[in-house]
């Protein structure tokens, strides 16, 4: 595929993330970058100053919904990427509607029952729509821990082991990193899907 | 038996082995967890019945806080 065959394909798909902390995001920017054609995002949560330290936000959006501070930062950057925003709490009852249209899911929640909670829906509810997790970014360095594997539909970004804590706290790099693996998936799938 | 453990060929002791018993031999300590036997998820509930045997693929998802 030429780059030009691959942006237009790609400004066709719709890619929803679920939650816009540190890991969405930063994935929701790169997913607009590289011209997706619609994102969906959900998150309930308001931008706070301690959110900056991993999360693409700014200092002036601190208030604001993610949803909205995400959605304005993805139109400065290209405004032909359509946003929705759910500013909602994902639960089994909603998760069907608001995603049900997307070709691909990105899991970007902060807590682990809240990631359990939408792995087990969508692996009960479409099982056959690609799912890109993140599990385990806390603390620094151990780059070469950070890994990429495959269970079915179901794509695990992470080092699968690194917990947050006070003395392991979500930074900028690790999160980033594991942020735009998602986001690397997320084409690769949409890519290898139109080559059939 | 030999079975795919999170994609990599590992033997174990015995023919079968139910779910908890696998996480107890592999120390599988964390409170969150998915697991899949063959593509299939396995509920909670059914962890001391489902059994995994020889050449079964199995799939085991901790999850961690972070995001």
């Amino acid at each position: 595929m030429t780059n030009d065959q691959i942006k237009k394909l790609l400004s066709t798909k719709t890619v929803g993330i679920a939650g816009c902390g540190g890991l969405g995001s930063n994935c929701a920017v790169a997913l607009a970058r590289v011209g997706i054609g619609k994102l969906v995002i959900s998150d309930f949560d308001s931008v706070s100053e301690s959110n900056l330290n991993r999360q693409y936000f700014f200092r002036d959006q601190i208030g604001q919904k993610k949803t909205v501070a995400l959605q304005e930062t993805i139109q400065r950057i290209r405004p032909e990427t359509r946003v929705v925003l759910h500013a909602v709490k994902l639960d089994p009852s909603n998760i069907p509607a608001i995603f049900g249209s997307c070709d691909v899911l990105v899991e970007a929640f902060d807590l682990a029952d809240q990631k359990e909670m939408l792995i087990e829906t969508m692996l009960k509810v479409f099982p056959d729509k690609p799912l890109v997790v993140g599990l385990g970014m806390a603390g620094w360095g151990k780059s070469d821990l950070i890994h990429y594997r495959k269970s079915d539909n179901l794509y695990i970004c992470g080092d699968e082991v690194s917990e947050i804590s006070d003395e392991l706290p979500p930074l900028a790099p690790r999160v980033g990193m594991v942020a735009n693996m998602q986001a690397n998936v997320v084409v690769e799938i949409l890519l290898t899907m139109a080559r059939g | 038996m030999q079975i795919t453990l999170n994609n990599r060929l590992e033997e174990l002791e015995g023919d079968r082995l139910t779910v908890s018993e696998l996480l107890k031999v592999r120390n599988f300590t964390f409170k969150m967890l998915i697991i899949k036997i063959n593509g299939k998820v396995i509920e909670k509930s059914d962890y001391d019945s489902a059994e995994i045997k020889e050449g079964d693929d199995v799939q085991v998802i901790h999850l961690i806080s972070g995001g």
